[in-house]
């Protein structure tokens, strides 16, 4: 049989299998501005799948309850549903045990809880923290606070004009005074995947721990914690088709036991007299208060949705996507791509001679597609390519099509002739 | 050009946008003002020359996305020559129409309506603002 119908046959049946993904998700059918949504802004937030709606609205209808409290049935329920929602997690990230995963709200709180309760109990004044030039705000402000609060020194790992890492500076840094390495697994505003492997590896030869803000990875790339060796892994619920306001701490078991509590309160403590407090053992230690109870479980139906469909296929789909939009936008005139790592997750920022990114971001609008524009975040990162405008970027999931991109590469093409 | 972009990329707003008016500093200002967006890092000075109450030349520089750059452009040509109450007045009345939905812009805006439809993108109301906030406070130090 020849290749080509070979090739055809593939690209069909994968056609008809993002179909069936996309019907999974409601808010994929409404139309806006007129015509039918492209959302295309996935790195800011993704969609959500029946499964996650229904799994919050049925935790609510049937099984609510406050959790680790009550004797009573409910609240059993409403305990075994939130645990087995961090059994979840620990099976997605390849964690070691349940117990190292610590339900937050989000990365951003995951990394400042890092920052607060890790590093700043270790710091003194003169000691180095690690951080890479394409890291998102949450992923710096939290250790200029605590270098600020202790006197350490903040150190930026430069990227290239491709927007990769740059190991042999960062071979160079890493140093006798650093004391933690804060990278980022995916750039949310470069698509650059870091080889975090080998960022673990070089620095665990020095002793130095490393956190891995993973917010743009963990719905697009594999994430296998002990593969890496990463001390610390953060990620965002609703990054990954999961409800906003809950996300995901994970700690080697080691670092977390000799770690403090960040927050106290209810939740945390095994006894509380005016004398003396005992904390609980790790994860409730971290987890003050009532937790976002539905949230983890409607991310726990996120991340079995994702699982059902496969990461493996999910990267093969993206990557198609990508190349399909890549491709499309060089061939129109003074288009730049911004961020082009050898290897990198769907996201494609860019940037039209002569057109600020607000106005490629309030055209492409009109036509009922959804990007975002602007600094993503990552002021220094833009700043580093020279673009104090920012850039216009499409982000991809697993359920945009190829008919999606090219509308967006039509819009992109209508910017430029409205502009020419 | 499409028809759905019309309302917001006006013909006029984007005729300003590539042949901005007054995109320079005029000689002898004495009033210098910026608008910044901190959001996008968009940054408009605007440069009157302030004579006797009134504007005896106004320009604009900065880098900016096209709705700015355009009701800069506009905005220099409507305010050359006005007194200081007049230009406060006009002020006024684009912010009403950029900001206000149902109602029905006032007639001395001309062809500062081009900007109308931008009420219906919050978003971009800063920017079609960010040069009129600059004049405002020079407008506003200065007396009549």
């Amino acid at each position: 049989m020849n290749t080509l119908y070979m090739e055809e046959m593939r690209s069909v049946a994968a056609e008809t299998l993002v179909a069936e993904w996309r019907n999974e998700f409601p808010i994929l059918r409404i139309r806006v501005r007129g015509k039918p949504l492209v959302y295309l802004d996935n790195a800011a937030t993704t969609q959500k799948p029946r499964a996650v709606i229904d799994a919050v609205s049925r935790f609510y209808a049937r099984d609510n309850a406050n959790v680790h409290r009550g004797v009573h049935a409910l609240s059993q329920r409403a305990t075994d549903s939130f645990e087995a929602a961090r059994a979840r997690v620990q099976g997605f990230l390849h964690a070691a045990a349940s117990d190292e995963i610590i339900f937050v709200r989000g990365a951003t709180e995951a990394i400042n809880l890092v920052a607060q309760s890790f590093a700043r109990p270790l710091l003194v004044a003169g000691d180095e923290i690690l951080v890479s030039a394409m890291e998102h705000h949450s992923n710096i402000v939290p250790w200029q606070q605590v270098c600020r609060q202790t006197g350490a020194v903040l150190k930026v790992v430069p990227i290239d004009e491709a927007g990769e890492f740059v190991f042999s500076e960062y071979e160079c840094l890493l140093g006798a005074r650093t004391r933690l390495v804060a990278v980022t697994h995916v750039s949310n505003a470069l698509g650059s995947v870091t080889d975090i492997a080998r960022i673990t590896a070089l620095a665990h030869a020095r002793g130095v721990p490393v956190l891995v803000d993973g917010a743009q990875a963990i719905a697009h790339l594999p994430v296998d914690v002990r593969a890496l060796d990463c001390d610390f892994y953060v990620f965002s619920g609703h990054k990954c088709f999961g409800p906003t306001g809950i996300g995901v701490l994970y700690g080697k078991r080691e670092r977390l036991e000799a770690m403090p509590p960040w927050q106290a309160g209810g939740d945390m403590v095994r006894s509380v007299s005016f004398d003396a407090t005992e904390y609980m053992p790790i994860p409730h230690r971290f987890e003050a208060g009532t937790p976002d109870i539905s949230g983890a479980i409607g991310l726990g139906a996120a991340l079995d949705f994702v699982s059902a469909i496969g990461l493996t296929a999910i990267a093969a789909h993206e990557q198609r996507l990508l190349d399909l939009a890549s491709v499309g936008l060089e061939r129109i005139p003074g288009i730049r791509i911004v961020g082009t790592a050898g290897r990198k997750a769907s996201i494609l920022s860019f940037v039209m001679d002569g057109v600020h990114a607000h106005d490629i971001g309030s055209i492409l609008d009109r036509a009922g597609i959804a990007i975002r524009t602007g600094h993503h975040c990552a002021m220094p990162a833009m700043q580093h390519f020279g673009l104090s405008g920012g850039t216009a970027r499409a982000s991809f999931a697993f359920y945009n099509t190829l008919e999606e991109v090219e509308r967006f590469v039509d819009g992109v093409r209508r910017v430029y002739e409205i502009f020419q | 050009m499409t028809r759905d972009v019309d309302d917001l990329y006006h013909r006029i707003v984007l005729e300003h946008c590539k042949r901005p008016r007054n995109f320079r500093v005029p000689q002898h200002a004495n009033r210098r003002a910026c608008g910044d967006n901190p959001l996008c890092g968009d940054h408009i000075d605007v440069y009157v020359r302030l004579e006797r109450g009134g504007i005896r030349d106004i320009g604009f520089a900065g880098v900016s996305c096209a709705i700015a750059k355009a009701s800069a452009s506009l905005m220099t040509e409507a305010m050359m020559g006005r007194d200081a109450a007049s230009g406060r007045a006009l002020l006024r009345k684009f912010e009403q129409m950029v900001r206000t939905s149902g109602i029905e812009p006032d007639p001395e805006l001309g062809e500062l309506h081009a900007f109308a439809d931008v009420r219906d993108f919050p978003s971009r109301v800063q920017c079609a603002l960010l040069a009129w906030d600059a004049l405002r406070t020079v407008l506003q130090e200065s007396p009549g």
